[in-house]
């Protein structure tokens, strides 16, 4: 069997096995926990709990204006680099063409140039990002190795899919096997790290939402 | 302190709390760190290690080594005695609860709520800072964290009315408003007391003080004392209910506010039977029903938000409600509201040790108040009153600092009091 072979076949199919299957059991995992029941009375004014989480939801999206200065820099490159992936993984013609392959759905695809120049753009955002984490006192204290090799499994299908567009470096089949594994790698790291937070963001908005609306604040 | 600290004990005080919404907010960090210029510790040393994610570090330690999903293969690290006793310092003296973290946090992380969880798990350890927990046990012995008996509040009351020649009720056999003190007014700001008698005669609010429960602060909620914390909430519910009080005001004090309005009958375990409301709350109602009657106040004023009042305890416009039409010259700092800078205080403003650090955030209020240009800042909270007189002090800094109940009090105008009852719903 050639690399690419195994890259498309047994490494994708058991990435997506231990993606789904993670995630499902780390999610599972949290909701089955005691869920805290809060027997204070909410505020008169408060909003339902769904409008609240809501609130809550889009109030996050941004800072809060006293606190965007401090915070624009990293916000604006968190915005890029999350977009940038977006329309890298659900823009690439040949994406759709595999998730057609997968699960049988397609919709119209954005020139290959363009895509190409999102991922520099989204690479140059990520190699910010970790240049930060690297120099910044507050985050080289609070990084681990969660932060670095969930950064690394993030950058590297963005790279290898440079490289393979743009058949650099190596033979074509070789550098799309390098992707499709750095791509497998990324599944299967998702569930365990911090990747997790594209799942739980909606939870802990909507939590925090509920809290800080039903005592009539909106923080 | 090695051999003393409890690790184990730390660990399953934990995780009994690991509920859901605990649990999801330790495992969405993405170490982002945006929080640490939120935070009004971080902002006046610029130590890193007071980054609130980071103060997170041992909790969510504990919480992987145990319970992650993973936890079986036996890879995160062990929390140790190290662990538990370098975080105790962070957890203690460089939180107050004050939620400005999770205004910026882009996962909505509310940091407060895994601190005060975490301060339980530290206390069944063993560690905390003595003069924290010595309050909460004076609470439980004494009736008040500075040893305020029922006595000594009876004698305080009758030496208070004699004083200012204001009535002060205490121990009535009825009444539909059961008011609270602080024992930090009531022993250093006196004149609070007898503003809020002053206030609610004025208004002929139906009301008592009880030596049943009279003490509105908890410091076994603030500590992590969690059979103290309930034992204050059930003094206060059983003095209402022996005088069928169906209102509860509490002085001007935020952490007493929240830990009664909104933690109260979790603590309980059961819905209190009454409206809790933060004196604030109550002279913003009784403005808006026409029972205060006030001379406009000429001075410039500016407010400072106690954040257990306002970000956290949704009662921001109270003040100002109250504040309209009467002070003639009010202007608001920058940043107000939800998002102001903590006194850096709050419920550990007993801890000693902080001192000098609660004196470096105090500047940040300074630079506050100067660039408004007002005379005076008005609070309604006792607490960031004795953290901002002290640090007044020690900075010799020369603006004024008053209380909202006071200003209020000072400039009522008399009138025959009214026949209002004083009781109302939970607003």
């Amino acid at each position: 069997m050639s690399l690419l072979a195994f890259a498309r076949g047994p490494a994708l199919q058991i990435a997506l096995a231990v993606f789904a299957a993670g995630v499902a059991w780390r999610l599972l995992a949290l909701l089955l926990l005691p869920w805290a029941r809060d027997r204070s009375v909410a505020r008169a004014t408060a909003p339902p709990a769904l409008v609240g989480a809501v609130k809550g939801f889009v109030r996050h999206l941004w800072p809060p204006k006293p606190l965007v200065r401090s915070a624009l820099v990293v916000t604006l490159n968190g915005y890029v680099f999350h977009l940038g992936l977006a329309i890298v993984v659900f823009g690439l013609a040949q994406h759709i063409a595999f998730v057609r392959g997968l699960v049988g759905i397609q919709w119209p695809n954005l020139p290959s140039e363009v895509v190409s120049a999102v991922a520099v753009v989204t690479l140059a955002s990520l190699m910010v990002a970790v240049v930060r984490r690297l120099t910044s006192p507050v985050l080289r204290l609070i990084s681990t190795f969660n932060d670095y090799f969930s950064w690394l499994v993030t950058m590297l299908p963005v790279v290898t899919g440079l490289l393979a567009v743009s058949h650099l470096w190596a033979r074509y089949e070789t550098l799309l096997a390098m992707h499709i594994l750095s791509v497998a790698l990324l599944l299967i790291w998702f569930p365990f790290g911090k990747l997790m937070h594209a799942f739980l963001v909606f939870l802990t908005r909507s939590e925090t939402g509920i809290f800080y609306n039903r005592r009539g604040a909106q923080i | 302190m090695t051999g003393s600290v409890d690790v184990s004990a730390a660990t399953r005080t934990f995780l009994a709390q690991t509920e859901e919404h605990l649990v999801s907010y330790l495992e969405a960090c993405v170490h982002c760190g945006l929080c640490a210029d939120a935070c009004h510790f971080h902002e006046a040393s610029g130590d890193p290690r007071h980054t609130p994610a980071y103060k997170l570090f041992p909790i969510a330690k504990a919480y992987r080594r145990q319970r992650f999903p993973l936890a079986w293969l036996g890879l995160a690290p062990r929390i140790t005695e190290r662990d538990l006793t370098e975080w105790e310092e962070l957890l203690f003296d460089t939180c107050t609860l004050c939620g400005r973290c999770t205004t910026v946090c882009p996962m909505a992380i509310d940091i407060a709520s895994i601190v005060g969880a975490a301060r339980q798990a530290f206390v069944a350890a063993g560690l905390g800072p003595a003069d924290l927990l010595a309050a909460a046990d004076s609470s439980r012995d004494h009736g008040s964290p500075l040893g305020l008996t029922a006595q000594k509040l009876r004698e305080r009351i009758e030496w208070l009315q004699d004083e200012h020649q204001v009535p002060i009720a205490l121990d009535r056999d009825k009444a539909e408003v059961l008011l609270t003190v602080s024992s930090i007014e009531t022993m250093k700001y006196p004149d609070s007391v007898v503003a809020m008698a002053k206030v609610l005669n004025h208004a002929g609010v139906d009301w008592t003080l009880s030596t049943k429960g009279y003490e509105a602060t908890n410091f076994g909620y603030l500590s992590g004392k969690g059979e103290i914390a309930r034992l204050m909430v059930e003094r206060i519910v059983d003095a209402a209910q022996s005088v069928g009080a169906r209102t509860v005001v509490i002085p001007e004090c935020g952490h007493a506010f929240g830990a009664l309005r909104w933690a109260g009958a979790n603590l309980l375990g059961r819905p209190l039977p009454f409206a809790v409301l933060h004196i604030s709350e109550y002279l913003a109602l009784l403005k808006r029903e026409g029972k205060l009657k006030l001379e406009p106040l000429p001075d410039s004023i500016t407010y400072h938000d106690p954040c257990q009042i306002a970000r956290r305890g949704g009662a921001t416009e109270a003040a100002r409600d109250v504040l309209q039409d009467f002070a003639e010259d009010f202007r608001e700092m920058s940043p107000a509201g939800n998002l102001n800078w903590c006194c850096g205080g709050g419920g550990v403003q007993a801890i000693a040790r902080a001192a000098e650090l609660r004196h470096k955030v105090f500047k940040i209020k300074i630079d506050q108040v100067e660039r408004t240009g007002a005379r005076t800042m008005v609070s309604s909270c006792s607490n960031c009153r004795l953290t901002m007189d002290e640090s007044k002090a020690h900075w010799k800094w020369d603006g004024t600092l008053a209380s909202l109940v006071e200003i209020v009090a000072e400039h009522l105008v008399d009138q025959k009091p009214g026949t209002g009852r004083g009781a109302v719903q939970q607003p």
